[in-house]
Protein backbone atom coordinates (compact mmCIF):
# COMPACT_ATOMS: atom_id res chain seq x y z
CA UNK A 1 0.00 0.00 0.00
CA UNK A 2 1.45 3.32 -0.99
CA UNK A 3 1.84 5.95 1.64
CA UNK A 4 -0.81 8.64 1.47
CA UNK A 5 -0.18 12.27 2.34
CA UNK A 6 -2.42 11.82 5.34
CA UNK A 7 -2.63 8.36 6.78
CA UNK A 8 -5.11 7.42 9.49
CA UNK A 9 -4.51 4.02 11.06
CA UNK A 10 -6.66 2.17 13.54
CA UNK A 11 -8.22 5.29 15.03
CA UNK A 12 -10.62 4.68 17.92
CA UNK A 13 -12.42 6.78 20.48
CA UNK A 14 -13.76 5.31 23.68
CA UNK A 15 -15.28 7.00 26.64
CA UNK A 16 -15.12 5.37 30.05
CA UNK A 17 -18.48 3.80 30.74
CA UNK A 18 -20.45 4.07 33.96
CA UNK A 19 -19.01 2.15 36.91
CA UNK A 20 -18.86 -1.58 36.29
CA UNK A 21 -19.90 -1.23 32.68
CA UNK A 22 -17.92 -1.44 29.51
CA UNK A 23 -16.38 1.56 27.89
CA UNK A 24 -18.47 3.32 25.31
CA UNK A 25 -16.81 2.96 21.94
CA UNK A 26 -17.86 5.68 19.56
CA UNK A 27 -15.78 4.42 16.67
CA UNK A 28 -12.88 2.09 16.18
CA UNK A 29 -10.72 0.62 13.49
CA UNK A 30 -10.85 3.71 11.34
CA UNK A 31 -8.38 3.49 8.47
CA UNK A 32 -8.18 5.88 5.57
CA UNK A 33 -5.75 7.90 3.55
CA UNK A 34 -5.93 11.25 1.81
CA UNK A 35 -3.62 12.19 -1.02
CA UNK A 36 -2.21 15.61 -1.66
CA UNK A 37 -4.70 17.86 -3.41
CA UNK A 38 -7.58 15.54 -2.69
CA UNK A 39 -10.95 16.74 -1.41
CA UNK A 40 -12.49 14.19 0.92
CA UNK A 41 -15.91 14.46 2.50
CA UNK A 42 -17.18 12.35 5.33
CA UNK A 43 -20.88 11.67 5.73
CA UNK A 44 -22.66 9.89 8.52
CA UNK A 45 -25.41 10.27 11.01
CA UNK A 46 -25.01 12.34 14.16
CA UNK A 47 -23.14 10.53 16.89
CA UNK A 48 -20.91 8.49 14.63
CA UNK A 49 -17.89 10.51 15.66
CA UNK A 50 -17.21 12.54 12.52
CA UNK A 51 -16.41 15.66 14.48
CA UNK A 52 -14.18 13.69 16.84
CA UNK A 53 -12.22 12.36 13.88
CA UNK A 54 -11.84 15.88 12.54
CA UNK A 55 -10.77 17.16 15.95
CA UNK A 56 -8.19 14.39 16.19
CA UNK A 57 -6.86 15.40 12.78
CA UNK A 58 -6.80 19.01 13.97
CA UNK A 59 -4.96 18.00 17.12
CA UNK A 60 -7.70 19.38 19.34
CA UNK A 61 -8.80 15.98 20.59
CA UNK A 62 -6.93 12.80 21.34
CA UNK A 63 -7.91 9.42 20.04
CA UNK A 64 -8.04 6.46 22.40
CA UNK A 65 -6.19 4.37 19.90
CA UNK A 66 -4.51 4.65 16.55
CA UNK A 67 -2.25 7.12 14.81
CA UNK A 68 -2.51 9.89 12.29
CA UNK A 69 0.49 10.54 10.11
CA UNK A 70 0.66 13.59 7.90
CA UNK A 71 3.51 14.21 5.49
CA UNK A 72 5.59 11.52 7.18
CA UNK A 73 5.15 12.87 10.70
CA UNK A 74 2.78 11.77 13.39
CA UNK A 75 0.23 14.38 14.37
CA UNK A 76 0.61 15.55 17.91
CA UNK A 77 -1.38 18.56 19.02
CA UNK A 78 -2.66 21.40 16.86
CA UNK A 79 -0.48 22.90 14.20
CA UNK A 80 -0.48 25.65 11.62
CA UNK A 81 -0.04 22.87 9.06
CA UNK A 82 -3.69 22.04 9.52
CA UNK A 83 -6.16 24.90 9.14
CA UNK A 84 -9.59 24.48 10.65
CA UNK A 85 -12.86 26.09 9.62
CA UNK A 86 -15.18 25.71 12.57
CA UNK A 87 -18.85 24.90 12.42
CA UNK A 88 -19.84 28.06 14.24
CA UNK A 89 -17.26 30.21 12.38
CA UNK A 90 -15.56 30.98 15.75
CA UNK A 91 -14.55 34.51 14.84
CA UNK A 92 -13.29 36.68 17.68
CA UNK A 93 -16.18 39.14 18.00
CA UNK A 94 -14.13 42.03 19.36
CA UNK A 95 -11.84 42.06 16.33
CA UNK A 96 -12.62 43.34 12.86
CA UNK A 97 -12.71 40.99 9.91
CA UNK A 98 -9.19 41.98 8.94
CA UNK A 99 -7.81 41.61 12.47
CA UNK A 100 -9.38 38.18 12.72
CA UNK A 101 -7.47 37.02 9.68
CA UNK A 102 -4.32 38.86 10.76
CA UNK A 103 -4.47 37.04 14.09
CA UNK A 104 -3.59 33.79 12.38
CA UNK A 105 -1.24 35.29 9.79
CA UNK A 106 0.86 36.94 12.51
CA UNK A 107 1.19 33.59 14.20
CA UNK A 108 2.16 31.85 10.95
CA UNK A 109 4.82 34.36 9.97
CA UNK A 110 5.96 36.06 13.19
CA UNK A 111 8.79 37.85 11.38
CA UNK A 112 6.53 39.75 9.01
CA UNK A 113 5.98 43.49 9.28
CA UNK A 114 2.54 44.81 10.12
CA UNK A 115 2.17 45.96 6.54
CA UNK A 116 3.04 42.55 5.10
CA UNK A 117 0.55 40.90 7.43
CA UNK A 118 -2.16 43.34 6.44
CA UNK A 119 -1.52 42.93 2.72
CA UNK A 120 -1.52 39.16 2.95
CA UNK A 121 -4.71 39.07 5.04
CA UNK A 122 -6.46 41.56 2.77
CA UNK A 123 -5.61 39.41 -0.23
CA UNK A 124 -7.35 36.39 1.26
CA UNK A 125 -10.38 38.39 2.36
CA UNK A 126 -10.69 39.78 -1.15
CA UNK A 127 -10.49 36.22 -2.43
CA UNK A 128 -13.71 35.37 -0.57
CA UNK A 129 -15.33 38.62 -1.69
CA UNK A 130 -15.03 40.54 1.54
CA UNK A 131 -12.72 43.29 0.33
CA UNK A 132 -15.28 45.89 1.32
CA UNK A 133 -15.90 44.54 4.81
CA UNK A 134 -12.35 44.59 6.14
CA UNK A 135 -13.10 46.86 9.05
CA UNK A 136 -16.46 45.48 10.07
CA UNK A 137 -16.95 43.53 13.25
CA UNK A 138 -18.37 39.99 12.94
CA UNK A 139 -21.65 41.13 14.51
CA UNK A 140 -22.18 43.42 11.51
CA UNK A 141 -21.81 40.55 9.04
CA UNK A 142 -24.36 38.05 7.83
CA UNK A 143 -23.92 34.36 8.61
CA UNK A 144 -22.51 33.67 5.17
CA UNK A 145 -20.01 36.51 5.41
CA UNK A 146 -18.86 35.30 8.83
CA UNK A 147 -18.21 31.85 7.45
CA UNK A 148 -16.33 33.42 4.55
CA UNK A 149 -14.06 35.16 7.04
CA UNK A 150 -13.52 31.80 8.73
CA UNK A 151 -12.56 30.30 5.37
CA UNK A 152 -10.25 33.21 4.58
CA UNK A 153 -8.61 32.86 8.00
CA UNK A 154 -7.96 29.17 7.41
CA UNK A 155 -6.65 29.64 3.87
CA UNK A 156 -4.51 32.64 4.78
CA UNK A 157 -2.13 30.58 6.89
CA UNK A 158 -1.58 28.35 3.82
CA UNK A 159 -1.98 25.08 5.69
CA UNK A 160 -0.91 21.79 4.19
CA UNK A 161 -4.36 20.54 4.89
CA UNK A 162 -7.71 22.16 5.50
CA UNK A 163 -10.26 20.70 7.89
CA UNK A 164 -13.86 21.86 7.61
CA UNK A 165 -16.44 20.89 10.20
CA UNK A 166 -19.83 21.29 8.57
CA UNK A 167 -18.90 24.80 7.57
CA UNK A 168 -22.18 25.61 5.86
CA UNK A 169 -24.53 23.82 8.24
CA UNK A 170 -25.95 26.98 9.71
CA UNK A 171 -26.44 28.81 6.42
CA UNK A 172 -29.55 29.15 4.31
CA UNK A 173 -29.64 27.18 1.07
CA UNK A 174 -28.94 30.10 -1.26
CA UNK A 175 -25.96 31.40 0.69
CA UNK A 176 -24.69 27.88 1.07
CA UNK A 177 -24.72 27.38 -2.70
CA UNK A 178 -22.81 30.59 -3.33
CA UNK A 179 -20.13 29.80 -0.79
CA UNK A 180 -19.86 26.23 -2.03
CA UNK A 181 -19.08 27.63 -5.47
CA UNK A 182 -16.52 29.99 -4.02
CA UNK A 183 -14.88 27.22 -2.00
CA UNK A 184 -14.84 25.01 -5.08
CA UNK A 185 -13.12 27.76 -7.06
CA UNK A 186 -10.51 28.42 -4.40
CA UNK A 187 -9.77 24.76 -3.84
CA UNK A 188 -9.42 24.14 -7.56
CA UNK A 189 -7.08 27.10 -7.89
CA UNK A 190 -4.92 26.27 -4.88
CA UNK A 191 -5.04 22.44 -5.04
CA UNK A 192 -5.66 22.48 -1.33
CA UNK A 193 -5.98 19.15 0.41
CA UNK A 194 -9.30 19.17 2.22
CA UNK A 195 -11.10 17.00 4.73
CA UNK A 196 -14.68 18.08 5.29
CA UNK A 197 -17.62 16.93 7.36
CA UNK A 198 -21.03 17.47 5.90
CA UNK A 199 -24.61 16.32 6.27
CA UNK A 200 -25.50 17.50 2.84
CA UNK A 201 -25.28 14.82 0.16
CA UNK A 202 -25.37 17.30 -2.71
CA UNK A 203 -22.64 19.36 -1.15
CA UNK A 204 -20.45 16.30 -0.85
CA UNK A 205 -20.98 15.30 -4.48
CA UNK A 206 -20.28 18.81 -5.70
CA UNK A 207 -17.09 19.31 -3.75
CA UNK A 208 -15.49 15.97 -3.06
CA UNK A 209 -13.24 13.57 -4.93
CA UNK A 210 -14.01 10.85 -2.44
CA UNK A 211 -16.87 10.51 0.01
CA UNK A 212 -16.40 8.37 3.08
CA UNK A 213 -19.57 6.87 4.43
CA UNK A 214 -19.62 6.23 8.13
CA UNK A 215 -21.94 3.71 9.71
CA UNK A 216 -23.93 4.61 12.78
CA UNK A 217 -22.32 4.68 16.20
CA UNK A 218 -21.50 3.19 18.59
CA UNK A 219 -18.73 1.12 17.00
CA UNK A 220 -19.00 3.33 13.95
CA UNK A 221 -16.67 2.57 11.12
CA UNK A 222 -16.02 3.63 7.57
CA UNK A 223 -18.47 1.46 5.69
CA UNK A 224 -17.31 2.36 2.23
CA UNK A 225 -15.62 4.98 0.18
CA UNK A 226 -17.56 6.40 -2.73
CA UNK A 227 -15.58 7.88 -5.56
CA UNK A 228 -17.15 10.84 -7.24
CA UNK A 229 -16.67 9.83 -10.84
CA UNK A 230 -17.36 13.17 -12.43
CA UNK A 231 -14.87 15.63 -13.87
CA UNK A 232 -13.24 17.95 -11.39
CA UNK A 233 -14.42 21.09 -13.14
CA UNK A 234 -18.04 20.43 -12.25
CA UNK A 235 -20.20 23.35 -11.22
CA UNK A 236 -23.33 23.60 -9.19
CA UNK A 237 -25.37 24.83 -12.15
CA UNK A 238 -24.57 21.91 -14.45
CA UNK A 239 -23.80 19.01 -12.15
CA UNK A 240 -27.35 17.73 -12.04
CA UNK A 241 -27.40 17.23 -15.80
CA UNK A 242 -24.78 14.55 -15.43
CA UNK A 243 -26.47 11.12 -15.15
CA UNK A 244 -23.66 10.04 -12.86
CA UNK A 245 -24.86 12.62 -10.38
CA UNK A 246 -28.10 10.80 -9.58
CA UNK A 247 -26.43 7.40 -9.44
CA UNK A 248 -24.02 8.68 -6.83
CA UNK A 249 -26.69 10.63 -5.02
CA UNK A 250 -29.04 7.68 -4.82
CA UNK A 251 -26.25 5.50 -3.59
CA UNK A 252 -25.43 7.95 -0.81
CA UNK A 253 -29.03 8.54 0.22
CA UNK A 254 -29.69 4.83 0.22
CA UNK A 255 -26.74 4.32 2.49
CA UNK A 256 -27.79 7.02 4.91
CA UNK A 257 -31.43 5.96 5.02
CA UNK A 258 -31.11 2.18 4.94
CA UNK A 259 -27.70 0.65 5.07
CA UNK A 260 -25.90 2.78 7.67
CA UNK A 261 -27.81 0.92 10.36
CA UNK A 262 -26.64 -2.49 9.16
CA UNK A 263 -23.11 -1.75 10.20
CA UNK A 264 -24.07 -1.03 13.78
CA UNK A 265 -22.85 -3.51 16.36
CA UNK A 266 -21.10 -6.49 14.84
CA UNK A 267 -19.15 -5.81 11.68
CA UNK A 268 -20.97 -6.47 8.47
CA UNK A 269 -19.95 -9.76 6.98
CA UNK A 270 -16.87 -9.55 4.85
CA UNK A 271 -16.18 -5.94 5.73
CA UNK A 272 -12.50 -5.17 5.95
CA UNK A 273 -12.01 -2.08 8.09
CA UNK A 274 -8.47 -1.66 6.80
CA UNK A 275 -9.61 -1.54 3.21
CA UNK A 276 -13.18 -0.38 3.10
CA UNK A 277 -14.73 -1.14 -0.30
CA UNK A 278 -14.29 1.60 -2.84
CA UNK A 279 -17.52 2.11 -4.71
CA UNK A 280 -18.11 3.88 -7.97
CA UNK A 281 -21.89 3.97 -8.31
CA UNK A 282 -23.12 3.42 -11.83
CA UNK A 283 -19.73 2.42 -13.19
CA UNK A 284 -17.92 -0.87 -13.58
CA UNK A 285 -16.42 -2.41 -10.51
CA UNK A 286 -19.28 -1.42 -8.34
CA UNK A 287 -21.00 -4.31 -6.68
CA UNK A 288 -24.08 -2.45 -5.63
CA UNK A 289 -26.59 -1.27 -8.14
CA UNK A 290 -29.07 0.87 -6.38
CA UNK A 291 -32.53 0.90 -7.89
CA UNK A 292 -33.77 4.37 -8.46
CA UNK A 293 -36.91 5.36 -6.57
CA UNK A 294 -39.98 5.20 -8.77
CA UNK A 295 -40.71 8.89 -8.73
CA UNK A 296 -37.20 9.64 -9.98
CA UNK A 297 -37.18 6.96 -12.64
CA UNK A 298 -39.54 8.82 -14.88
CA UNK A 299 -37.48 11.98 -14.56
CA UNK A 300 -34.23 10.47 -15.66
CA UNK A 301 -35.49 7.64 -17.82
CA UNK A 302 -34.00 9.07 -20.94
CA UNK A 303 -30.59 9.40 -19.34
CA UNK A 304 -30.63 6.17 -17.45
CA UNK A 305 -29.61 3.88 -20.25
CA UNK A 306 -27.07 6.14 -21.78
CA UNK A 307 -23.60 5.16 -20.70
CA UNK A 308 -21.83 7.64 -18.54
CA UNK A 309 -20.06 9.98 -20.91
CA UNK A 310 -17.32 10.68 -18.50
CA UNK A 311 -14.09 8.84 -18.06
CA UNK A 312 -13.51 8.15 -14.44
CA UNK A 313 -10.09 9.00 -13.21
CA UNK A 314 -7.68 6.20 -12.53
CA UNK A 315 -7.97 4.97 -9.04
CA UNK A 316 -7.24 2.40 -6.40
CA UNK B 1 -40.10 55.37 27.83
CA UNK B 2 -42.17 57.86 25.92
CA UNK B 3 -40.52 58.71 22.65
CA UNK B 4 -42.85 61.60 21.82
CA UNK B 5 -42.42 63.42 25.10
CA UNK B 6 -38.82 63.07 26.24
CA UNK B 7 -39.29 65.91 28.75
CA UNK B 8 -41.95 64.01 30.66
CA UNK B 9 -39.65 61.95 32.85
CA UNK B 10 -37.43 64.87 33.93
CA UNK B 11 -40.54 66.92 34.60
CA UNK B 12 -41.91 64.15 36.79
CA UNK B 13 -38.58 63.98 38.61
CA UNK B 14 -38.82 67.70 39.31
CA UNK B 15 -42.36 67.29 40.63
CA UNK B 16 -41.28 64.48 42.95
CA UNK B 17 -38.39 66.59 44.16
CA UNK B 18 -40.62 69.59 44.78
CA UNK B 19 -43.12 67.46 46.72
CA UNK B 20 -40.31 65.98 48.81
CA UNK B 21 -38.79 69.39 49.58
CA UNK B 22 -42.24 70.78 50.39
CA UNK B 23 -43.03 67.99 52.86
CA UNK B 24 -39.57 68.33 54.34
CA UNK B 25 -40.09 72.05 54.78
CA UNK B 26 -43.47 71.59 56.47
CA UNK B 27 -42.16 68.82 58.68
CA UNK B 28 -39.24 70.80 60.02
CA UNK B 29 -40.91 74.21 60.38
CA UNK B 30 -39.92 75.54 63.79
CA UNK B 31 -42.48 77.30 65.90
CA UNK B 32 -40.56 80.30 67.06
CA UNK B 33 -41.24 80.81 70.72
CA UNK B 34 -39.58 83.18 73.07
CA UNK B 35 -36.25 82.45 74.60
CA UNK B 36 -36.98 80.80 77.88
CA UNK B 37 -33.47 80.20 79.03
CA UNK B 38 -30.47 82.23 79.88
CA UNK B 39 -29.03 83.90 76.71
CA UNK B 40 -25.56 82.45 77.32
CA UNK B 41 -27.01 78.97 77.68
CA UNK B 42 -29.13 79.59 74.61
CA UNK B 43 -26.00 80.38 72.59
CA UNK B 44 -24.47 77.16 73.86
CA UNK B 45 -27.32 74.80 73.00
CA UNK B 46 -28.38 76.45 69.78
CA UNK B 47 -31.32 78.58 68.77
CA UNK B 48 -33.74 75.73 68.14
CA UNK B 49 -33.33 74.13 71.53
CA UNK B 50 -33.36 77.48 73.28
CA UNK B 51 -36.72 78.44 71.80
CA UNK B 52 -38.29 75.16 72.80
CA UNK B 53 -38.13 73.50 69.35
CA UNK B 54 -38.41 69.75 69.42
CA UNK B 55 -35.50 68.92 67.16
CA UNK B 56 -32.40 70.24 65.51
CA UNK B 57 -33.61 68.93 62.17
CA UNK B 58 -32.82 71.59 59.59
CA UNK B 59 -35.23 72.52 56.85
CA UNK B 60 -34.42 72.52 53.17
CA UNK B 61 -33.41 76.16 53.28
CA UNK B 62 -30.84 75.55 56.02
CA UNK B 63 -29.39 72.64 54.08
CA UNK B 64 -29.31 74.64 50.85
CA UNK B 65 -27.40 77.40 52.61
CA UNK B 66 -24.93 74.86 54.04
CA UNK B 67 -24.56 73.20 50.66
CA UNK B 68 -23.77 76.53 49.06
CA UNK B 69 -21.15 77.17 51.75
CA UNK B 70 -19.52 73.83 50.98
CA UNK B 71 -19.62 74.30 47.24
CA UNK B 72 -18.32 77.85 47.31
CA UNK B 73 -15.33 76.97 49.49
CA UNK B 74 -14.65 73.25 49.30
CA UNK B 75 -10.92 73.18 49.95
CA UNK B 76 -10.25 75.26 53.05
CA UNK B 77 -8.21 73.83 55.87
CA UNK B 78 -8.53 75.28 59.32
CA UNK B 79 -7.05 72.52 61.39
CA UNK B 80 -7.83 68.89 62.11
CA UNK B 81 -11.54 69.14 62.65
CA UNK B 82 -12.36 71.90 60.19
CA UNK B 83 -11.49 71.05 56.65
CA UNK B 84 -13.43 71.79 53.46
CA UNK B 85 -15.71 69.03 52.21
CA UNK B 86 -13.67 68.82 49.01
CA UNK B 87 -10.57 67.86 51.00
CA UNK B 88 -12.52 65.24 52.95
CA UNK B 89 -14.03 63.75 49.79
CA UNK B 90 -10.60 63.82 48.19
CA UNK B 91 -9.16 61.75 51.02
CA UNK B 92 -11.96 59.22 50.74
CA UNK B 93 -11.69 58.95 46.96
CA UNK B 94 -7.91 58.52 47.20
CA UNK B 95 -8.29 55.71 49.74
CA UNK B 96 -10.92 53.98 47.65
CA UNK B 97 -8.85 54.25 44.48
CA UNK B 98 -5.67 52.98 46.15
CA UNK B 99 -7.42 50.09 47.90
CA UNK B 100 -9.47 49.26 44.81
CA UNK B 101 -6.42 49.49 42.55
CA UNK B 102 -4.38 47.17 44.75
CA UNK B 103 -7.30 44.74 44.88
CA UNK B 104 -7.52 44.79 41.07
CA UNK B 105 -3.80 44.07 40.82
CA UNK B 106 -4.27 40.99 42.97
CA UNK B 107 -7.75 39.86 41.94
CA UNK B 108 -7.46 39.97 38.16
CA UNK B 109 -4.26 37.88 37.80
CA UNK B 110 -5.38 35.51 40.53
CA UNK B 111 -8.84 35.27 39.00
CA UNK B 112 -7.17 34.44 35.69
CA UNK B 113 -5.29 31.55 37.26
CA UNK B 114 -8.38 30.29 39.06
CA UNK B 115 -10.45 30.55 35.90
CA UNK B 116 -7.89 28.71 33.79
CA UNK B 117 -7.09 25.93 36.23
CA UNK B 118 -9.91 23.85 37.70
CA UNK B 119 -7.36 22.46 40.17
CA UNK B 120 -6.46 25.87 41.59
CA UNK B 121 -10.13 26.74 41.60
CA UNK B 122 -11.00 23.73 43.70
CA UNK B 123 -8.05 24.32 46.02
CA UNK B 124 -8.87 27.97 46.67
CA UNK B 125 -12.64 27.73 46.64
CA UNK B 126 -13.08 26.91 50.38
CA UNK B 127 -10.98 29.94 51.36
CA UNK B 128 -12.90 32.23 49.06
CA UNK B 129 -16.22 30.88 50.32
CA UNK B 130 -15.27 31.59 53.95
CA UNK B 131 -13.52 34.92 53.43
CA UNK B 132 -16.04 36.45 51.04
CA UNK B 133 -18.98 36.89 53.44
CA UNK B 134 -16.88 38.55 56.15
CA UNK B 135 -17.85 42.15 56.69
CA UNK B 136 -14.83 44.18 55.67
CA UNK B 137 -15.07 46.18 58.89
CA UNK B 138 -14.46 43.02 60.90
CA UNK B 139 -10.93 43.14 59.53
CA UNK B 140 -10.39 46.63 60.93
CA UNK B 141 -9.10 45.73 64.43
CA UNK B 142 -6.80 43.12 62.97
CA UNK B 143 -5.56 45.60 60.42
CA UNK B 144 -5.00 48.29 63.04
CA UNK B 145 -3.11 45.86 65.23
CA UNK B 146 -0.85 44.50 62.49
CA UNK B 147 -0.39 47.59 60.33
CA UNK B 148 -0.39 50.08 63.19
CA UNK B 149 -1.46 52.90 60.88
CA UNK B 150 -5.06 53.98 60.68
CA UNK B 151 -4.81 55.40 57.15
CA UNK B 152 -3.29 52.24 55.72
CA UNK B 153 -5.76 50.13 57.71
CA UNK B 154 -8.62 51.93 56.00
CA UNK B 155 -7.01 51.22 52.64
CA UNK B 156 -6.63 47.59 53.64
CA UNK B 157 -10.31 47.35 54.45
CA UNK B 158 -11.15 48.79 51.04
CA UNK B 159 -8.72 46.34 49.47
CA UNK B 160 -10.32 43.36 51.13
CA UNK B 161 -13.89 44.36 50.28
CA UNK B 162 -13.10 45.12 46.63
CA UNK B 163 -11.19 41.90 46.19
CA UNK B 164 -13.97 39.33 46.09
CA UNK B 165 -16.31 40.57 43.36
CA UNK B 166 -13.36 41.17 41.04
CA UNK B 167 -11.78 37.83 41.85
CA UNK B 168 -14.96 35.85 41.37
CA UNK B 169 -16.03 37.67 38.22
CA UNK B 170 -12.60 37.36 36.64
CA UNK B 171 -12.44 33.64 37.39
CA UNK B 172 -15.95 33.19 36.04
CA UNK B 173 -15.29 35.25 32.92
CA UNK B 174 -12.06 33.42 32.16
CA UNK B 175 -13.57 29.99 32.74
CA UNK B 176 -16.52 30.82 30.50
CA UNK B 177 -14.50 31.85 27.44
CA UNK B 178 -15.95 30.03 24.44
CA UNK B 179 -14.08 26.82 23.72
CA UNK B 180 -14.22 27.64 20.02
CA UNK B 181 -12.13 30.77 20.51
CA UNK B 182 -9.52 28.87 22.49
CA UNK B 183 -9.48 26.18 19.81
CA UNK B 184 -8.92 28.85 17.17
CA UNK B 185 -5.89 30.06 19.11
CA UNK B 186 -4.65 26.50 19.53
CA UNK B 187 -4.95 25.55 15.87
CA UNK B 188 -3.17 28.77 14.94
CA UNK B 189 -0.37 27.86 17.35
CA UNK B 190 -0.80 31.13 19.22
CA UNK B 191 1.44 31.18 22.30
CA UNK B 192 -0.14 30.83 25.73
CA UNK B 193 0.75 34.37 26.67
CA UNK B 194 -0.71 35.81 23.48
CA UNK B 195 -3.79 33.67 23.97
CA UNK B 196 -4.19 35.02 27.49
CA UNK B 197 -3.89 38.66 26.41
CA UNK B 198 -5.51 38.58 22.99
CA UNK B 199 -8.22 35.96 23.38
CA UNK B 200 -9.06 35.29 27.02
CA UNK B 201 -8.68 38.84 28.32
CA UNK B 202 -10.85 40.54 25.70
CA UNK B 203 -13.36 37.69 25.88
CA UNK B 204 -13.64 37.96 29.66
CA UNK B 205 -13.30 41.74 29.80
CA UNK B 206 -17.02 42.54 30.08
CA UNK B 207 -17.41 40.12 32.99
CA UNK B 208 -14.27 41.46 34.65
CA UNK B 209 -15.52 45.02 34.26
CA UNK B 210 -18.82 44.06 35.86
CA UNK B 211 -16.86 42.73 38.83
CA UNK B 212 -14.88 45.96 39.04
CA UNK B 213 -18.07 47.98 38.96
CA UNK B 214 -19.56 45.97 41.83
CA UNK B 215 -16.27 46.31 43.72
CA UNK B 216 -16.01 50.05 43.41
CA UNK B 217 -19.61 50.38 44.59
CA UNK B 218 -18.93 48.29 47.67
CA UNK B 219 -15.66 50.13 48.33
CA UNK B 220 -17.48 53.45 48.31
CA UNK B 221 -20.09 52.07 50.72
CA UNK B 222 -17.44 50.74 53.08
CA UNK B 223 -15.13 53.75 53.09
CA UNK B 224 -17.68 55.88 54.98
CA UNK B 225 -17.94 53.33 57.78
CA UNK B 226 -14.20 52.68 57.81
CA UNK B 227 -13.43 56.38 58.15
CA UNK B 228 -15.91 56.74 60.96
CA UNK B 229 -13.80 54.17 62.77
CA UNK B 230 -10.30 55.34 61.93
CA UNK B 231 -11.02 59.05 62.06
CA UNK B 232 -8.70 61.86 61.05
CA UNK B 233 -9.79 62.65 57.51
CA UNK B 234 -12.29 61.57 54.92
CA UNK B 235 -15.97 62.01 54.35
CA UNK B 236 -16.86 59.24 56.81
CA UNK B 237 -14.97 61.04 59.55
CA UNK B 238 -16.61 64.29 58.51
CA UNK B 239 -20.07 62.79 58.93
CA UNK B 240 -19.19 61.39 62.36
CA UNK B 241 -17.59 64.66 63.42
CA UNK B 242 -20.68 66.63 62.37
CA UNK B 243 -22.82 64.15 64.30
CA UNK B 244 -20.78 65.02 67.36
CA UNK B 245 -21.31 68.68 66.52
CA UNK B 246 -24.99 67.93 66.01
CA UNK B 247 -24.79 69.74 62.70
CA UNK B 248 -27.48 67.86 60.85
CA UNK B 249 -27.32 70.25 57.90
CA UNK B 250 -23.67 69.32 57.40
CA UNK B 251 -24.51 65.64 57.64
CA UNK B 252 -27.23 65.95 55.03
CA UNK B 253 -24.86 67.84 52.74
CA UNK B 254 -22.24 65.12 53.19
CA UNK B 255 -24.82 62.41 52.43
CA UNK B 256 -25.68 64.17 49.20
CA UNK B 257 -22.04 64.40 48.20
CA UNK B 258 -21.46 60.75 49.03
CA UNK B 259 -24.32 59.83 46.74
CA UNK B 260 -23.06 62.03 43.92
CA UNK B 261 -19.49 60.70 44.06
CA UNK B 262 -20.79 57.14 44.23
CA UNK B 263 -22.83 57.80 41.12
CA UNK B 264 -19.81 59.23 39.29
CA UNK B 265 -17.67 56.20 40.22
CA UNK B 266 -20.37 53.79 39.09
CA UNK B 267 -20.96 55.63 35.82
CA UNK B 268 -17.25 55.72 35.06
CA UNK B 269 -16.92 51.97 35.50
CA UNK B 270 -20.12 51.38 33.53
CA UNK B 271 -18.70 53.45 30.69
CA UNK B 272 -15.42 51.51 30.75
CA UNK B 273 -17.46 48.32 30.77
CA UNK B 274 -19.36 49.37 27.67
CA UNK B 275 -16.07 50.17 25.95
CA UNK B 276 -14.89 46.55 26.26
CA UNK B 277 -18.24 44.92 25.54
CA UNK B 278 -18.49 43.14 22.22
CA UNK B 279 -21.49 41.98 20.31
CA UNK B 280 -21.53 38.41 19.16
Amino acid sequence: MTQHFLQVEGLAKRFPGPKGKDDLTVFENIHFGIDKGEFVCIIGHSGCGKTTILNVLAGLDEASDGTVIMDGKEIYGPSLDRGVVFQGHALLPWLTTLKNVEFGVRSRWPGWSAQQIEEHSTKYLEMVGLGSALHKKPSELSGGMKQRVGIARAFAIQPKMLLLDEPFGALDALTRGTIQDELLGIVQATHQTVFMITHDVDEAILLADKIMLMSNGPYAKIAEIVEVTMPRDRTRSTIHHDPQYYRIRNHLVDFLVNRSKDFAGAAAAGHDARHPPVVRPGLEGSAEVVPMPAHLQSLSAKDADRPAPLVSKASA
Amino acid sequence: MNAKRPWLAPLLSLVFFAVFVGLWHLGTKQTVGEVIVDPEYAALIGAAAATGGQSAMPGPVDVAVKLWEHISDPFYDRGTNDKGIGIQLGHSIARVLVGFGLAALVAIPLGFVIGMSPLVYKALDPFIQVLKPISPLAWMPLALYTIKDSGISAIFVIFICSLWPMLINTAFGVAAVRKDWLNVARTLEVSRLRTAFQVILPAAAPTIMTGMRISVGIAWLVIVAAEMLVGGTGIGYFVWNEWNNLSIANIISAILFIGLIGMVLDNTLARLGRAVTYKE
